[in-house]
C-alpha cells in the first residue's frame, strides 16, 4: 500500500477506534449509545442553528489546528497554543474598546493586534530554542500559565475595576454579522470563518510555493545540513514561532472579537489550544486535513451539548473520544504494523 | 505582626501545598530518568484525585480514620493503571511522548467528570468528612520554637512526601536498580549493549511516575479541595513538572523546587495577610515559579540539563 494511501487511512482508523471504544465504555456504563451519537448528530446538524455553532467552533479549531501544524511542519512542537490564543484574545478585546475608529480601520487593527500578542508570546520560547538550545515544550508549557494568570491580572485592574469581564468591544470591531446570524437561526456565526480558510491557504502557499517555506521546512528537517547549505537556523526557528504564534494569536481573536465580544477572568484554559495538537494531528498537519479535523472536533464539541438533554449521556464521552483519537493518531505505529500486515495477506 | 507569627502561618501552607508537588515532581522524575517524557502528570494528578475522592466518599463508613490513607493507596494504583497507557504508547509503539501526554491530560479529565456525573449525577462531588486534618506530631511538636514552627497545626502527608523524597533519592543514586534507570535514560543502546532490558526499565519508570502522580493527586484532593469538580487540579502537575526541571532532575532538587513553589503558592493565597506583601499584586507570585523554570532551562540559575535520551523511543539495533 502506498505511503499516501496509508495517510489517510492511519487517521480514519484512529477515528474509529476512539469512537469504537467511546461505545464501549457507553455500554459498560449502561448507557443507550445509539441514542447518544443520534444526539450527538442533530445537537450538530440538526438545526441550521446548531451547524452555524459548529461552524463558529471551527473557526478557532482550524487557527489552532494550523498554529501547531505550522510549528510541526518546521520541526518544533508549540504547545503553548493555549498561552498565545489567551493573550491574542486579550489584545484583541483591549483595542475593541480602547479605540473608537471607522470599522475598516478598527476590526483589521484588532485582528492584528491579536496576531501580533500571539507571535509575541510565541517569539520568547523561539528565542530561547534559537540562542539557548532551551526545549520548546516546556517553555510554552510555562508561558501558557503566565499568560493565564497576566490577562486574569490585566482584566481585573486595568481594564475593569475588579470586575470579572471588560466591557463589550466597540461595535467597529466586531466580527460578528447580522446576515450570518440571521442565515443560521441566531447562532454565533461570525465572519472569522473567512480569515481562517484564508490563513490556511497562506500556510499551504508560504511553505509549499516560497523559498522562506522550504527554508523553514529544511531547518525542521536537519538543522546542521541547512546551516551548511547557507541557511540561517536561529532565524528561521524564530520565524516559525513567530508565525505559528500569530496563528494561534487569531484563533484568540475569533473567539474575542466574534464569538464573545469581550474577555473574561478565566480560572482554567479554554482547552482549544490543546484541541488544536489534535486538529493538527488528527489533519496530518496539511492544510486540507486540517479543514476536516477541525470540522469533525467542531462538530464532536458542539454536538456533545446535546447529549445530557436528548439521551442523558455526559457530554464528557466527546472529550474522552476525542482523547482517544488523539491518542490512536500518536500510536499510529500500532495501526501501520497492522494495515501492512492486512495488505501483505491481500497479496498471497 | 512580629516574624514569629509570620512564620507560624507560612511555614505550614507552604508545607501543605508542596507536599501534592513534591510527591507528583519524583513521580517525573523516576519517568524522565528513565528517557521517557511524561508531561501527562497533569492527568496522572487528576485521576489520582478523582479516585482519591471518590473512595473517600465511599468507604468513609467502613474505614473511619483510615480512610484518606486508603484512599491514596487507590489513587496510586489507578494512577499507575493509567499511566500504562502511556508506557504502552511511547515505550512500545513508539510515539511521541509529548502527544501521549498530551492525550493522557486530555483522556483523564474526560474520564473523571464523566464518571463523577455517571456515579453521583452532578458535575460535582460531595465535601468528603475525613480529608488529612491538621494535626500537632507527637514528640517532635515539644521541641522548642522548631517544633512549633515546623511540626504543629501541619500535616503528615508533607513529611511523608519528604521522607519519600529522600527514598527515591537513595534508590536512584544509591542502588543498582537507580543506575540501571538513569543509564537507560542517558545512552539506552549503552545500557542495552551490558545487559539491561531498556524496555522493561523504562516500563517501570513511567509506571512509578503514574503511582507517585496518582498519590500526589489524592493528597491535593484529600488536604487542599476536599471535594472533586473540573478545577479540581488546574495546572498542579504542570508545576511539578516545573519542579523536575527547577529542580534538575534529582530528587533532593526536585523536593527543593517543590518546597520552593508551594511557598510561592501559599503566599498568593495568604499573602493579603501579610504586612509586607499586603500591596504587591499576587500575579507575581502566581507566576515565579513557571518564570523561574524558564530562567533555570535558559542558564541563568545554574544549567538543567535532561537526561539525554528523554524523549527519544529506544529502537533495537537502530544506530
Amino acid at each position: 500500500m502506498s505511503n499516501r494511501m496509508k495517510n489517510i487511512i492511519v487517521p480514519l482508523v484512529a477515528v474509529l477506534l476512539g469512537v469504537l471504544v467511546g461505545t464501549i465504555i457507553m455500554i459498560a456504563t449502561g448507557y443507550n449509545a445509539g441514542a447518544a451519537f443520534t444526539a450527538l448528530w442533530n445537537g450538530a446538524f440538526g438545526e441550521i442553528y446548531y451547524t452555524g455553532e459548529v461552524v463558529r467552533q471551527v473557526t478557532p479549531y482550524i487557527l489552532a489546528g494550523l498554529a501547531v501544524a505550522f510549528a510541526f511542519r518546521t520541526g518544533l512542537f508549540n504547545i503553548g497554543v493555549e498561552g498565545q490564543l489567551i493573550v491574542g484574545w486579550l489584545a484583541s478585546v483591549w483595542v475593541g474598546v480602547a479605540f473608537d475608529l471607522p470599522k475598516i480601520i478598527h476590526l483589521p487593527l484588532a485582528v492584528l493586534a491579536a496576531a501580533a500578542a500571539g507571535a509575541l508570546w510565541a517569539f520568547i520560547p523561539g528565542l530561547l530554542k534559537a540562542k539557548f538550545k532551551v526545549h520548546e515544550v516546556i517553555v510554552t508549557i510555562m508561558m501558557n500559565y503566565v499568560a493565564l494568570h497576566v490577562t486574569n491580572y490585566i482584566i481585573r485592574t486595568v481594564l475593569s475595576e475588579k470586575s470579572d469581564r471588560t466591557e463589550m468591544i466597540a461595535e467597529s470591531s466586531t466580527l460578528r454579522s447580522v446576515f450570518l446570524e440571521g442565515i443560521t437561526d441566531y447562532s454565533r456565526l461570525h465572519w472569522g470563518i473567512l480569515i481562517a480558510l484564508a490563513c490556511v491557504f497562506f500556510m499551504w502557499f508560504l511553505l509549499e510555493k516560497t523559498s522562506k517555506g522550504y527554508e523553514l521546512r529544511a531547518v525542521g528537517f536537519n538543522q546542521h545540513a541547512s546551516e551548511y547549505a547557507g541557511m540561517n537556523v536561529s532565524k528561521n526557528i524564530i520565524l516559525s514561532m513567530v508565525i505559528s504564534g500569530a496563528f494561534a494569536g487569531l484563533a484568540g481573536a475569533m473567539e474575542g472579537l466574534g464569538t464573545f465580544g469581550y474577555a473574561a477572568i478565566k480560572g482554567g484554559f479554554t482547552g482549544v489550544g490543546f484541541d488544536g495538537i489534535a486538529v493538527a494531528l488528527l489533519g496530518g498537519n496539511g492544510p486540507v486535513g486540517i479543514i476536516f479535523a477541525a470540522l469533525l472536533f467542531g462538530s464532536l464539541k458542539v454536538g456533545a451539548l446535546n447529549m445530557p438533554l436528548e439521551a442523558g449521556v455526559p457530554n464528557e464521552l466527546v472529550d474522552i473520544i476525542i482523547a482517544l483519537i488523539v491518542f490512536f493518531v500518536a500510536a499510529s505505529y500500532m495501526i501501520r504494523i497492522f494495515i501492512d500486515r492486512i495488505s501483505k495477506k491481500g497479496v498471497k | 505582626m512580629g516574624l514569629m507569627e509570620i512564620l507560624l502561618i507560612v511555614i505550614p501552607s507552604t508545607l501543605l501545598w508542596a507536599a501534592p508537588l513534591i510527591f507528583t515532581g519524583l513521580g517525573g522524575n523516576f519517568s524522565e530518568s528513565s528517557g521517557v517524557v511524561n508531561i501527562g502528570l497533569e492527568g496522572l494528578m487528576v485521576i489520582g484525585a478523582f479516585t482519591a475522592i471518590v473512595f473517600n466518599l465511599t468507604f468513609v463508613d467502613v474505614l473511619g480514620n483510615w480512610t484518606p490513607w486508603v484512599a491514596l493507596l487507590a489513587a496510586m494504583v489507578v494512577g499507575a493503571l493509567l499511566s500504562i497507557m502511556h508506557a504502552v504508547a511511547s515505550i512500545t509503539f513508539r510515539a511521541d511522548q509529548v502527544v501521549s501526554g498530551v492525550a493522557i491530560n486530555l483522556f483523564a479529565i474526560g474520564a473523571a467528570l464523566f464518571l463523577v456525573k455517571f456515579i453521583y449525577g452532578k458535575g460535582q462531588t460531595d465535601i468528603i468528612q475525613k480529608g488529612f486534618s491538621k494535626v500537632d506530631i507527637p514528640f517532635l511538636s515539644d521541641i522548642p520554637v522548631i517544633g512549633k514552627l515546623l511540626f504543629s497545626n501541619t500535616y503528615y502527608t508533607s513529611f511523608v512526601a519528604i521522607a519519600v523524597a529522600f527514598l527515591a533519592w537513595f534508590v536512584m543514586f544509591k542502588t543498582p536498580f537507580g543506575l540501571r534507570l538513569r543509564a537507560v535514560g542517558e545512552h539506552p543502546m549503552a545500557a542495552d549493549t551490558m545487559g539491561i532490558n531498556v524496555t522493561r526499565m523504562r516500563y517501570i519508570g513511567v509506571l512509578l511516575s503514574g503511582a507517585l502522580a496518582g498519590i500526589g493527586g489524592g493528597v491535593y484532593a484529600q488536604s487542599i479541595s476536599s471535594d472533586f469538580g473540573h478545577a479540581t487540579i488546574s495546572g498542579q502537575g504542570f508545576m511539578a513538572l516545573a519542579a523536575l526541571i527547577f529542580g534538575k532532575w534529582h530528587p533532593l532538587g526536585v523536593m527543593g523546587a517543590a518546597l520552593f513553589f508551594g511557598f510561592a503558592q501559599s503566599l498568593s493565597i495568604i499573602g493579603s495577610n501579610l504586612p509586607f506583601l499586603e500591596n504587591i499584586p499576587n500575579v507575581y507570585l502566581l507566576i515565579a515559579p513557571y518564570v523561574l523554570t524558564i530562567l533555570a532551562l535558559t542558564g541563568f540559575i545554574g544549567r538543567a540539563d535532561a537526561p539525554k535520551a528523554s524523549g527519544t523511543p529506544y529502537i533495537k539495533g537502530k544506530r
